[in-house]
């Protein structure tokens, strides 16, 4: 009887205590989900502030103008919205910047993942990435006031404010994210696909370059696209280090804005907002993120053919 | 005979391939020393330059138009003020996005985009960031040029380097760990929170702080919401002498931060305003990396501890 | 002057000797004092209970372990006919691997072509010529029986092949480069019955271009296809001998004991 009794009793709590638990686990659940649905939110939030603004602007300034003009000056009493000055900018920058982050990534992951004993690769690794986390403000410091002077050396004739020295530094600074990423994907290449090189009387260079690198291609990928995108979207650099004069011109020995210093640039001053240098800004923002959207896409497309096959 | 014959060519062969070998061995220690010598070149110029200037009046007091007694007050209480309310809106919801996606989320289409916009979100500039921050929360939402404006736009900024982190720790946890919770009678919650949770904390904590010292030295999104430059004032006090003893004014409040601070000076054609630059770099790389430092060592820790 | 011509006989039918060798992963002996030797074009097998040292001893031949720190090698491996100790530390690993070709326990193919895998040895080799590389490459893989199963897809890659005819992949990657011998560390354990029976088969046929020394865990597989068998166990050579003595009237107890799976 009383047996029977406590068995009821510990039925009835356990229901009890499984309503609230069930509900307790709802709740959290979609504060989960709602946190988790938060990045898309974020990237249709910043996909709308862009179009709502340069919707705007591309009513009083037409596409073709837009992306023809060769002359980029909003805020002047003659005004043109020619965006290609910016672009040319951010290119030459972008440009100088990979020649320097691509292949020293490269070699340096190489080196590390495939060459260098245990002790080096355990002092370097944290070391770059170390390098990685300094703020940009300083890499600009040191391109304005450090490397621009040493180039000056060479070529005497050098502005202060130029795109050289910008990408010469924000290649340095991209170094680590290229690396790293290479290396780890490298790392990850199954240890017996190289016994199977090695075993075929292969070298450390042979084995690295034609077993190692085609088997982490999508990962090297990965990487070379995040450093593409860095070095197109990088700000403070070029910013501070090339100036911020719009300027249609190849040559990296001139001065000349990015897009992302012509933002900064309009963002110093006081614009109202809803005037048109405001919308323009955002613009210049859609260009960039529409630049950096089509090097994600070429890396996807790239992952997605070339998946880690071993 | 073949073989015989053959082994001075395979010889041969050898010798000119092991000097591939060497140059690229070579090559790679010569790149890996460019970087550091870089930063090496970097750290020492900033440190003759900044160094005479760092003293306790030079972060006691508020910038000023005259270089000798400028300092950095505003700019170092605005960083801390900004990274209070990054790290409380980011960590929340980036560890809560990175528990459902590795533990909650259906194999469905909105999971597979979630996870796609997470990779994207990484490699949006982070000057978009302060466009988004500028239209929407300056704007749109009237906050102002704030810390409120600044600090969430930071900490969208950071949120995938939390997920990401995040969603790494719990998936190095086997499976066996969670077998056992449920075993017991636990439910998802407390299979998480008793066990997940703390067993990935390191790996969390690491992507945190990874996340916040990148917040830090951000420069960009904090220029395009059109925070002020020279700030010769604190923000109100969180703390009150009445009841409740605590205020949000502050979040309102117009701000200045460290790198917003060292890139005024940079921009400054005088040769003593940039001597600050140097000095507030200094601080800057110092907090950084030490911060970077400090998480390095700790998944060096977590790594020899911990041996699933 | 009888027993000289014998002996000199006996020594030409000996491709390797393997003398006092032993072997340290760190401070862990693996190998003690083995003493063996492979016969010319012959296949010889090694067989022992899990951890008895057999991949180790194999992964001597072609310098395998000095692709890791901490690893030491004592004793001697002799190839002939040049008489070169290929432990020797003035002896080029790359050399001895270019000489000595392995086959793996898990088909591990390069993420290349069918083609490139096969001529991978050959390029690794500096061979650079169109038609040399497309006539080693057939014959690879006419002597590893793939030829007629991939000749028309050469260029695709060659994770689209099942594992059976991925080993024969690795194997026509072997025999490109007309190694004089043939390592194979368990080379069926990863594969179905079926496609065992075949690489088996293939096995048996190169005995006549090759000298073999085949790794399993499998005795039957090693009374099937081997000429000689050692047996090994915890890093010690037990006994070594003709096939069929080593199956129908071992010496050694020990031998005798895991051949009949009274081991244990």
């Amino acid at each position: 009887m009383a047996e029977e009794s406590q068995n009821k009793l510990v039925y009835a709590g356990k229901l009890g205590y499984s309503f609230r638990r069930h509900l307790h686990e709802r709740f959290i659940e979609t504060f989960l989900f709602l946190s988790a649905i938060l990045s898309v939110a974020i990237m249709l939030a910043i996909i709308a502030m862009l179009l709502k603004e340069s919707i705007v602007f591309f009513r009083q300034v037409s596409i073709w103008d837009f992306l023809t003009d060769t002359q980029w000056t909003p805020l002047f009493d003659d005004a043109h919205y020619g965006i290609l000055p910016l672009i040319s900018g951010t290119l030459v920058s972008s440009l100088i910047a990979l020649l320097v982050a691509l292949p020293m990534g490269t070699i340096i992951a190489i080196y590390l993942s495939e060459f260098a004993p245990f002790t080096v690769r355990e002092i370097a690794k944290p070391f770059l990435e170390l390098l990685g986390g300094v703020p940009t403000v300083v890499y600009g410091y040191f391109a304005l006031l450090f490397v621009t002077p040493l180039l000056q050396i060479i070529f005497p004739e050098l502005p202060g404010f130029n795109l050289l020295s910008a990408g010469l530094v924000m290649g340095i600074m991209i170094i680590p994210y290229v690396s790293s990423m290479t290396e780890d994907a490298m790392r990850a290449v199954p240890m017996n696909l190289r016994e199977g090189s090695y075993a075929m009387g292969a070298t450390r260079f042979q084995t690295a370059i034609r077993v190692v690198m085609p088997a982490a291609f999508s990962g090297i990928a990965a990487a070379y696209i995040l450093g593409i995108s860095r070095a197109v979207g990088e700000t403070m650099v070029v910013a501070i280090a090339a100036g911020m004069q719009p300027n249609l011109t190849w040559n990296p020995m001139e001065p000349a804005a990015t897009i992302t210093a012509y933002i900064v640039q309009v963002s110093l001053g006081d614009l109202p907002h809803g005037s048109i240098g405001y919308q323009t800004i955002f613009a210049a923002g859609l260009t960039l993120l529409l630049i950096t959207l089509v090097f994600n896409i070429i890396g996807h497309l790239l992952r997605k053919r070339y998946r880690e096959i071993y | 005979m073949r073989s015989v014959k053959s082994l001075k060519e395979i010889r041969r062969i050898i010798i000119l391939h092991k000097r591939w070998d060497l140059i690229f061995m070579i090559t790679g220690i010569v790149a890996l020393m460019i970087a550091i010598m870089t930063f090496m070149a970097l750290f020492a110029h900033m440190l003759i330059d900044g160094l005479p200037r760092l003293s306790w009046a030079f972060f006691t007091s508020f910038p000023s138009r005259h270089p000798e007694s400028a300092g950095i007050l505003s700019a170092w209480v605005g960083t801390t003020l900004v990274m209070l309310v990054t790290a409380v809106a980011a960590v929340p919801l980036g560890i809560g996005s990175g528990i459902y996606l590795e533990e909650y989320a259906p194999r469905n289409f909105l999971t597979e985009i979630i996870e796609i916009n997470v990779t994207n979100l990484a490699g949006v500039p982070s000057i978009i960031y302060g466009l988004l921050a500028l239209g929407l929360f300056v704007y749109q939402l009237g906050f102002g040029q704030s810390v409120l404006a600044a600090g969430l736009a930071l900490a969208l900024l950071i949120l995938p380097v939390v997920i990401v982190a995040t969603r790494e720790a719990i998936r190095s946890i086997p499976v066996t760990i969670r077998e056992a919770a449920y075993a017991l009678g636990a439910t998802k919650w407390q299979t998480v929170s008793d066990h997940l949770l703390p067993y990935s904390s390191a790996g969390i904590l690491t992507g945190i702080i990874i996340g916040l010292a990148r917040a830090i030295g951000e420069t960009a999104p904090i220029i395009t919401i059109g925070a002020l430059t020279f700030i010769a004032f604190l923000p109100p006090s969180p703390v009150k002498d009445e009841f409740p003893f605590m205020s949000f004014e502050w979040l309102t409040a117009p701000f200045t931060v460290m790198p917003i601070q060292m890139f005024n000076w940079v921009s400054r054609p005088e040769e003593a305003f940039q001597l600050n630059a140097a000095a507030a770099g200094l601080v800057l790389v110092v907090m950084t990396l030490a911060m970077n430092g400090l998480a390095i060592y700790l998944r060096y820790r977590m790594r020899k501890n911990i041996k699933w | 002057m009888q027993i000289d011509q014998k002996e000199i006989a006996a020594y030409a039918q000996y491709k390797s000797e393997v003398k006092n060798l032993s072997f340290h992963y760190g401070a862990f002996n693996a190998l003690k004092n083995i003493d063996m030797v492979l016969h010319d074009k012959k296949i010889t097998a090694l067989i022992g209970p899990s951890g008895c040292g057999k991949s180790t001893f194999l992964r001597c031949f072609n310098r395998m372990h000095d692709l890791y720190p901490g690893n030491r090698y004592d004793g001697e491996i002799i190839l002939h006919p040049d008489d070169v100790n290929i432990l020797a530390s003035n002896v080029d690993p790359i050399e001895v691997r270019m000489r000595i070709s392995m086959v793996f326990q898990k088909p591990n193919p390069f993420p290349k072509s069918i083609y490139e895998n096969v001529a991978y040895g050959l390029r690794v080799r500096g061979i650079k010529q169109r038609a040399i590389l497309d006539e080693k490459v057939e014959i690879a893989l006419r002597n590893s029986a793939l030829w007629d199963e991939v000749k028309d897809r050469l260029h695709e890659l060659a994770f689209n092949l099942s594992g059976g005819q991925q080993q024969r992949l690795c194997i026509a990657r072997a025999l490109a480069t007309d190694p004089e011998i043939l390592l194979f560390d368990e080379p069926t354990s990863a594969l179905d019955p079926i496609a065992t029976a075949s690489i088996e088969e293939l096995i048996t046929d190169l005995k006549a271009k090759v000298t073999i020394l085949i790794v399993t865990h499998n005795m039957q597989q090693a009374a099937r296809v081997s000429d000689y068998t050692a047996y090994m166990y915890l890093g010690e050579l037990i006994e070594f001998n003709v096939t069929d003595t080593i199956f129908i009237k071992p010496k050694n107890k020990q031998t005798e004991d895991y051949i009949t799976g009274r081991f244990g």
